[in-house]
């Protein structure tokens, strides 16, 4: 059982939790995540470790709601218990001094960002990060991330901050300016990430990308969460998951997000119903 | 002679229905009542050469449980049970007892005749006594003198079982298993209706009573290193499993509806999907399934898939009746329930719809041909015989290879040629020194017992060592 420490709502839909999970938060390093199960008969889903507190043994999951076990997870409060927290699992993030990185955060994805983001600049990497979202308000942990990057750069679709548009219009413009990137990372919606990598391929720019399939055990027992990556079969679990993003088959991977859909409705339906939210 | 009187077949096991029990998820064998088991113990001849014995993996005394079972000494029965085999309910349940014990049975090798069915009244035994577990002499435990600590890495048959025995040494003994329950297989593989998991539950609880701590959610290689447990531990056993499914990497295996039988089965068992909404784990089940293989793995997913609402759950496999290692138990079994066998058949690749859902099996018969390296003839193509059969689920049951999450962060170790761990066969020792291995994680995917059986040699071997330790 995994206490939660701290919770709070951030955005709509959004929230920032601390759990007591001392085993993980002494091993986890950037870019992993953790399988949790709300309760007994619950679901197992990933969520990355968005930060992590060794001496104290907590840890931090920012997640959205979207379905039943984020909804649930969401009406927990503090001192309320996780059934089950477990990890850190995947392969940390190639985390070294690279020169200048490119930092690219979309939606909830800004959160599974921070803590690689956070380690590059600690390595002494120049970090541009660009984060954007719908309007303003939705682009969670500005400030934090502003404080591990040499520019921070905001874009939203309605213009209420930074520039008009998409992640990808400000990757042209810092290359259009002359700006000189090693490496990119790009985590946030499947979309996002499959258009930052394409437009990272324009410009020459390797990247790497974070994917989040459908996941069971996390731990390469199941196949789940298979994603073919430069024609090979790959767990996401295991062999990720970050990737090049390169050589993701995106199309595939959106349509396996699918694959419970409408299952997906029935559960949450149910639940909405029980909590008289329906 | 004696042996002539001898009924020619076993003594018949209630079991459920066909038409009903492909329909549920109970067990599909009842158990024999009192009267049946001492019914089905007179048929054991009590021979003197007892080769039931030397087929079991792990000893057990058969005709010596069968002979108080006889004389309604069920106390004493569990008792020889127990002393050889700390999971008979499991093992009564899923022994391939047709090519072990009963395979040998000297009943068996008469004209005409059927072996005792030990499994079945292991089964029996081991049942009744967990009905009376007040007559299961408590354990005595050493608590205040430990020998020393031992960390046990998965908590399956092979991990449970070196645990427990070293527990009855005198041991302190922790293990770490990486799911959010105990059992390995016999709770995320093999399905309700042929291993209740109250029954694998209470198996795992009397273990725990010896004194053996258990920690869950705990991946060795990632929430605790090797190098943590062996400067905590003076010995570690190392029981993973086999762990990693296997696909055939044909055209369209990642559409939406093929699964591996290791996702489709934890879905099932360990998640509890086929109580969705009750529980939250979905699974997909179409109306036609195809499941690839044929062995226990292969069993269990395609009868799953009817308990599941599938109108037609098939099988195809690339060789014959004669080569299936399924157990035969299941195979009847599938066979009454309506499982459709299709041999001589490979899958060459899924065929999508404009939805990314698998909607049918494109298809090669095969014949066989020369004895390959398993000594079974190999399959090979008929040329132009491809033909296709539709199906909205696919399951492949093909096989496994070694988890590596461990194994990568543990580089010391010394690996066979087929990537699992390379242990001494007669102690478990590994190439490190205090590191013990054994179960499907050195033997590639096998049997519980043999998994079992790997742990009691590994106890023995473990206690040799640390005795031998302590002294210099
Ligand atoms: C569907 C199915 C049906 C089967 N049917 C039969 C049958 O009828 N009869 C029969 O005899 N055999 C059967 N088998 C085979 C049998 O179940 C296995 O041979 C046996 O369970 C192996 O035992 P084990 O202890 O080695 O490993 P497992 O049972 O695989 O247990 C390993 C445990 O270790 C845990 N683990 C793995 N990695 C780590 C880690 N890094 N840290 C912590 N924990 C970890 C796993 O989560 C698991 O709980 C079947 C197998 C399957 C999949
Ligand atoms: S989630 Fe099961 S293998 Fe990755």
């Amino acid at each position: 059982m995994f206490e939660i420490l701290e919770k709070k709502q951030i955005v709509p839909k959004e929230y920032d939790m601390w759990v007591k999970a001392p085993r993980v938060a002494s091993h986890v390093k950037p870019g992993q995540f953790v399988v949790v199960r709300t309760d007994e008969k619950g679901e197992r889903i990933p969520l990355t470790v968005a930060d992590f507190n060794r001496e104290d043994g907590r840890i931090r999951l920012i997640f959205q709601t979207v379905g039943k076990s984020t909804y649930e997870m969401s009406k927990m409060n503090v001192g309320d218990f996780l059934a089950d927290v477990v990890g850190p699992l995947g392969t940390p993030s190639e985390v070294k001094k690279h020169g200048t990185v490119l930092m690219i955060g979309g939606g909830v994805g800004i959160a599974a960002l921070f803590p690689v983001l956070k380690e590059l600049k600690k390595l002494g990497n120049k970090v541009i990060t660009i984060l954007g979202g719908r309007t303003s308000d939705l682009v969670i942990m500005k400030d934090e991330c502003a404080e591990y990057s040499d520019e921070l750069i905001i874009t939203t679709d309605d213009g209420t901050a930074g520039i008009k548009g998409v992640v990808t219009d400000g990757m042209k413009m810092l290359v259009e300016r002359g700006e000189h990137v090693d490496y990119a990372w790009a985590i946030g919606p499947t979309i996002m990430m499959k258009f930052a990598a394409l437009t990272a391929k324009d410009l020459n720019i390797p990247i790497w990308v974070s994917l989040n399939p459908i996941m069971v055990d996390g731990t390469g027992m199941c196949g789940a969460c298979r994603v073919t990556v430069n024609g090979n079969i790959k767990f996401a679990c295991v062999d990720g998951p970050e990737f090049d993003g390169h050589d993701v088959a995106w199309s595939e991977l959106m349509t396996r997000l699918k694959q419970y859909k409408d299952q997906e409705k029935i559960s949450l339906e149910k639940y909405l119903t029980e909590v008289g939210e329906m | 002679m004696m042996a002539l009187n001898i009924p020619k077949n076993k003594t018949p096991i209630a079991e459920q229905e066909p038409e009903i029990r492909n329909h549920n998820f109970k067990e599909v064998v009842l158990g024999y009542t009192l009267e049946e088991a001492i019914t089905e113990s007179n048929r054991c001849l009590q021979c003197l050469t007892h080769p039931c014995v030397a087929g079991c993996p792990v000893s057990i005394d058969i005709p010596g449980f069968i002979l108080s079972l006889r004389k309604n000494d069920l106390g004493e029965s569990i008792k020889i049970l127990k002393s050889y085999n700390n999971l008979p309910a499991v093992c009564g349940r899923v022994c391939p007892q047709e090519s072990q014990c009963e395979g040998k049975c000297t009943v068996g090798l008469m004209k005409d005749h059927e072996p005792v069915a030990i499994g079945k009244l292991e089964r029996f035994v081991a049942d009744w006594a967990a009905s009376h577990e007040e007559i299961e002499e408590s354990p005595q435990l050493v608590e205040s003198e430990t020998k020393g600590k031992v960390a046990v890495i998965g908590a399956g048959p092979s991990g449970l079982t070196v645990a427990a025995d070293l527990a009855k040494r005198g041991y302190k003994v922790k293990i770490f298993e990486a799911l959010h329950e105990p059992g390995g297989v016999l709770i995320y593989g093999i399905p309700e209706f042929r291993l209740p998991k109250t029954i694998v539950k209470r198996e795992i609880r009397a273990i725990e009573e010896l004194g053996v701590e258990l920690e869950k959610d705990v991946v060795v290689g990632k929430t605790l290193t090797p190098e943590e447990l062996k400067d905590e531990y003076d010995a570690i056993y190392i029981g993973t499993g086999a762990g990693t499914p296997r696909f055939m990497n044909i055209p369209g295996t990642n559409l939406n509806g093929v699964y591996s039988a290791s996702e489709f089965l934890t879905r099932i068992n360990l998640m509890h999907a086929y109580e969705f909404p009750k529980y939250d784990t979905p699974i997909r089940i179409g109306k036609r399934v195809v499941v690839v293989g044929a062995g226990n793995v292969a069993m269990d997913g395609s009868r799953s898939a009817l308990r599941l609402g599938a109108e037609k759950s098939m099988i195809i496999y690339r060789r014959s009746e004669k080569e299936m290692p399924a157990r035969i138990e299941e195979y009847h079994h599938a066979m009454e329930e309506g499982i459709e066998f299709h041999w001589l058949t490979n899958p060459i690749e899924y065929i999508g719809d404009e939805n990314g859902n698998v909607k049918s099996v494109r298809c090669l018969k095969m014949e066989l041909g020369e004895p390959d390296a398993s000594g079974r003839r190999r399959p090979v193509p008929i040329e132009g015989s491809e033909f296709t059969i539709e199906a909205d689920t696919v399951i492949e049951a093909i096989g496994q290879t070694s988890n590596k999450v461990l194994l990568s962060a543990f580089p010391e170790l010394k690996l066979n040629k087929r990537g699992y761990i390379e242990a001494n066969s007669e102690t478990s020792a590994t190439s490190v020194e205090g590191v013990y291995a054994g179960g499907d994680i050195v033997t590639g995917a096998a049997t519980v017992i043999l998994a079992m059986g790997a742990g009691k040699k590994s106890a023995q071997a473990i206690d040799e060592y640390l005795g031998s330790k302590k002294k210099a």
